[in-house]
């Protein structure tokens, strides 16, 4: 069975939308905190918070993982997956709106595209955020979330997870041929439930890409 | 019985869910039903003769992802054969006596077009297309098309329907929880472009239960003139000690659909968790009803992908900035292919608050057709009003419209026979609310009398090919007083017979009145109250003038269209009287020791409206390049520099290059005029490589690039190696730059540097994007890696130079 949630706004991270944006709290000049306000403002009510979902088991095989939909040998998603039994599969997206305010903005004035880029980037993150703290709220043990083209899992794995999610008719989250997703601010993402119980503190710890300009 | 003629005098009864049911027959998760056509085809006839059991008139194919999309050819005319033929075999099992009929489900793609996907429309029509065909091969009564969450993708499909089929057709949307379609669009939306084309019902299904859709479906009810059809879910799945149940029972479920049919829905069934029970539930409550007689509302409305716009009592406003006609800029802007700078007048006439905006590229050095195809979907990317699409090109027209997403307005008809009998059929094909001009063979009129008599011709020939006058609206043509000192009275009068006595809305392009007069907006003004008093519905005029806009906004409040005139009174609070000399900002003087001027620190400090007034007053006085090498240039270094020292950060960075992109645009308008040529850097060639659509990066580095004055041809996002290679070689240009987000796009920017290397070795290719680095570049191949947009330019500056 698969699930629809529409969620109201999650809690708002600002430190992390600026980072997104390419600067931080202390250094944001007046001029720039007016303009980013604006864009906050203009965003705010043509958001929407949808996330689709559904339970599965974990089979392990001689080769890798069984989900019943898809099968992988995936190092790092068998690392990331240790003992756990099941597995949740999600899509989240905060709509179209954003898309538009972006292309909109692209032309008219990039700082403001910029900054509906970074709010964007915010939000749909926060978004998982909000639908993972509601499943740890019923009592769920989960590991970090692992999504395709992470580490060696193939982005291909996209095509299952559509299918199965049904995302175009549940949330209106569709998959282009390049495998990237409109609208462009959503995730699709697996989350084991049980197996290891220690918190992984940085969420970037699963990437490989030290150098990468956002690591946390 | 024929299906329509069935549908006129009855209630009509569709089917329940299917994929509930399926599952608890055993399909799999992420198993295509569709195969179950012919895998499976006793459980498809038992499902169905349930459905049929239980009171069904129409029974839907179990089709929904039957595309080519998800099959190859050949197995989908497997799949519509046996389902189309499973249906069947249903109806003349089942033991129901009612009227039975069976139609072809078409669902959508899944795939999002373009602009915010990377579906074709053409193409969506043409997959849609080969479904269709398959429907009518195999003998379907109608064609249902349902679930649509998108304005555009519902378009291909009714399109694709009927292009290829005489068939009834049903169309059926998904709304969310907003009353609104994923991508935006209002019921009332959906109303003027379904009926347009030529819907046979109208209607929304899934989603929601029946309670939540209640709203969305009365608004239907209000605005549609055919019959309307609802389809809802058994409420919400919920998930209950592993099983999964819905939350509106049948009995529920009944009594809210009846409740609907009595406000006159006239098609009735259920989605999404609903079984045979429901469907026989809501028969008995509403069998005894009897059916809401469809009525024709008479709204006369264009529509975008969002809203609809209708025509009433108080003025609609139409733009008239998107036009080349007398505007050296515009024209310039158009044969450059500068399409930023069209877009840039629809957003500022939208600022404005006009309800449309007219779009007019005509231009004999220039391909209309493609033209007005490109303008028209661009400004549909980032602006939300219904476009007037304006040309006397037949093809540029056709092309426009049948991209359009929604209901536009058409400029123009008139009373020639050969002019009908070309734009007709596009109105009745495409929809649309269509200027009719009132002239004809002998030109146009002088009185009014007779240009009511051609308006009476252009109705009589509309209603032959179907077109109801609803969907005319006459422009009486206004004519300069300079030159006929009759002429507004001719054109005012004709315009208040046409609305009186004919009934039909009007539009003016009110500008021609004052043609060859000083300070024409007195005097247009002023015509366009006297328009407005005798019964005009819209005009074509221009927003930025402050007369115009006074005239709308006073009208509306004496009138009482302005609800305690509070459109006027933030109108007149806020207005501005424009400056009678110009007169500069007052300057800090404690800002002068910091800035060498004022213009510099207005781009510093990323000030845009202050940095073009700035320029402007400055060209005045000092030639353009001056303006810009001792003022636009060293203030960017300014910026540059501290964003390279990190005293600066990004957005400052970009609101600084936008600043200074205003100064540029006053100083490109005073070249224009004058005989300056633009001192550019050579070209520059810039792409978001295939498969990756992240162009933000990409959109810094090009506006940064021609502030330093590089004749950037930015190709978008997601292009392909080859045509990046077809516009290095065009323009040879001495520099590439490609950008990529993804590792997965990497092998793609890749192979477009192999292939620039070998076809066109005097170009260097600069790389740069989020998983870049120095190494990644080197292995790649790339001549250069640019950790930042500032890098970019310092390094284009270095190869301009050794040129």
């Amino acid at each position: 069975m698969i699930y629809t949630e529409v969620y109201t706004a999650p809690e708002w991270n600002e430190r992390e939308c600026l980072r997104y944006a390419g600067t931080t709290p202390q250094a944001v000049s007046v001029e720039e905190r007016s303009l980013f306000e604006a864009c906050l403002k203009e965003a705010e009510s043509k958001l929407t918070y949808k996330v689709c979902w559904g339970r599965f088991p974990v089979r392990r095989t001689e080769n890798g993982l069984d989900f019943g939909f898809f099968k992988t040998d995936s190092k790092a998603l068998m690392k990331n997956l240790e003992g756990c039994e099941e597995i949740i599969v999600f899509a989240a997206t905060i709509g179209l709106e954003i898309d538009r305010l972006i292309r909109r903005y692209t032309s008219l004035s990039p700082a403001k595209a910029l900054f509906f880029q970074a709010i964007g980037a915010e939000r749909i993150e926060s978004l998982c955020d909000a639908f993972c703290d509601d499943l740890k709220g019923k009592g769920l043990q989960l590991r970090p979330r692992f999504s395709p083209g992470y580490g060696d899992l193939p982005l291909e794995l996209q095509k299952d997870l559509f299918r199965v999610l049904d995302c175009p008719r549940k949330i209106g989250l569709s998959l282009n041929e390049s495998l990237l997703m409109s609208p462009s601010k959503s995730v699709t993402a697996i989350i084991g439930i049980g197996g290891r119980t220690e918190e992984e503190k940085n969420k970037c710890s699963a990437c490989e890409k030290t150098d990468c300009a956002y690591r946390g | 019985m024929k299906f329509l003629e069935y549908l006129k005098n009855n209630i009509l009864y569709l089917d329940g869910g299917m994929g509930t049911l399926l599952q608890a027959e055993g399909l799999q998760p992420g198993e295509h039903p569709e195969r179950w056509n012919y895998e499976h085809p006793e459980v498809i006839v038992k499902l169905q003769k349930m459905y049929f059991d239980a009171g069904t008139n129409l029974i839907i194919s179990n089709t929904f992802g039957a595309n080519v999309l998800h099959f190859e050819l050949e197995e989908l005319d497997k799949i519509v054969k046996h389902a189309l033929e499973n249906a069947r075999t249903a109806a003349a099992e089942s033991t129901g006596t009612q009227e039975k009929f069976v139609a072809l489900d078409i669902g959508p793609t899944g795939r999002l077009l373009k602009p915010y996907g990377d579906f074709d429309f053409e193409e969506c029509v043409a997959v849609f297309a080969e479904t269709v065909k398959l429907g009518v091969k195999y003998g379907a009564d109608a064609i249902f098309i349902e679930t649509m969450n998108d304005s555009y993708e519902t378009k291909a499909a009714l399109l694709a329907a009927k292009e290829n089929s005489d068939l009834p057709v049903l169309v059926s949307n998904a709304y969310s929880e907003d009353g609104k379609l994923m991508t935006g669009a209002s019921p009332a939306a959906m109303v003027a472009m379904l009926e347009g084309m030529g819907a046979d019902a109208i209607g929304v299904n899934c989603s929601l239960g029946p309670k939540a859709l209640a709203p969305i479906v009365e608004q239907y009810l209000e605005k549609a003139s055919v019959p309307v059809l609802l389809k809802p879910n058994a409420g919400l799945p919920r998930d209950v000690d592993g099983k999964t149940v819905f939350d509106v029972l049948p009995d529920e479920f009944s009594d809210d659909v009846a409740e609907l049919v009595k406000k006159g829905v006239r098609i009735v069934g259920g989605c999404c968790g609903t079984t045979p029970d429901y469907i026989r539930e809501t028969v008995a409550k509403t069998t005894d009803v009897k059916p809401v007689p469809v009525t024709d509302k008479h709204i006369t409305c264009v529509s975008s992908y969002t809203h609809a716009v209708e025509f009433g009592a108080s003025p609609i406003l139409i733009g008239e900035r998107i036009n080349p006609t007398g505007k050296k800029r515009f024209k310039q802007a158009l044969v450059e292919n500068d399409i930023d700078y069209i877009l840039n007048e629809g957003l500022a006439q939208q600022e404005k608050g006009v309800h449309i905006l007219d779009v007019n590229v005509g231009l004999p050095e220039i391909d209309e057709v493609e033209m007005l195809k490109k303008v028209s979907f661009e400004l549909q990317a980032i602006i939300d009003l219904p476009l007037q699409i304006d040309t006397t090109d037949v093809t540029a027209m056709e092309q426009a419209l049948r991209r359009y997403n929604g209901k536009a307005m058409i400029n123009s008809v008139n009373g020639k026979e050969e002019n009908m009998k070309d734009i007709f059929p596009l109105v009745k094909k495409y929809g649309g609310l269509v200027v009719a001009l009132t002239l004809d063979e002998n030109g146009i009129p002088d009185t009014a009398a007779e240009r009511v008599a051609i308006a009476e011709k252009i109705l009589k020939t509309a209603a032959e090919y179907g077109i109801d006058k609803k969907d005319i609206i006459f422009d009486t043509l206004a004519m300069a007083i300079s030159a006929d000192p009759n002429a507004a009275f001719a054109t005012v009068n004709a315009l208040k017979e046409i609305k009186e006595r004919l009934g039909c809305h009007t539009s003016l392009g009110v500008s021609n009145i004052s043609f060859g007069l000083p300070n024409r907006d007195f005097v247009t003004s002023t015509f366009f109250a006297m328009a407005l008093e005798n019964g005009l519905s819209a005009a074509i005029m221009n927003p930025h003038s402050a007369d115009m806009m006074k005239t709308y906004y006073a009208y509306r409040a004496l009138h009482g269209y302005d609800e305690n005139c509070a459109d006027y009174i933030n109108f007149a609070s806020n207005f501005v009287p424009a400056a009678t000399t110009g007169t500069a900002a007052p300057q800090p003087a404690a800002d002068q020791q910091e800035f060498k001027s004022q213009l510099q620190k207005a781009v510093v400090k990323g000030l845009k409206e202050q940095a073009g007034e700035l320029t402007a007053k400055l060209l005045e006085e000092t030639a353009p390049l001056e303006i810009v090498q001792n003022e636009i240039i060293p203030a960017l270094d300014i910026v540059g520099k501290g964003y390279e020292q990190k005293t600066v950060y990004l957005p400052q960075l970009l609101m600084a290059a936008e600043a200074a992109k205003c100064a540029f645009e006053k100083i490109k308008a005073a070249m224009s005029t004058g005989n300056g040529s633009t001192a550019a850097k050579c070209s520059f060639v810039l792409a978001t490589v295939k498969g990756d659509i992240h162009d933000i990066g990409k959109n810094i580095v090009k506006l940064l690039l021609e502030n330093y004055g590089f004749d950037v041809a930015d190709l978008g996002r997601d292009v392909a190696p080859e045509l990046i290679l077809e516009e290095v070689k065009r323009l040879h240009a001495p520099m590439c730059g490609l950008s990529a987000l993804m590792t997965t796009t990497v092998p793609a920017m890749e192979e477009t540097i192999k292939l620039i290397h070998a076809e066109a070795p005097w170009c260097k290719v600069v790389v740069g994007g989020a998983v870049l680095t120095q190494d990644y570049a080197d292995r790649i191949g790339a001549d250069k890696y640019a950790k930042d947009a500032m890098e970019a330019v310092r390094y284009a500056d270095e190869i301009n130079a050794a040129l």
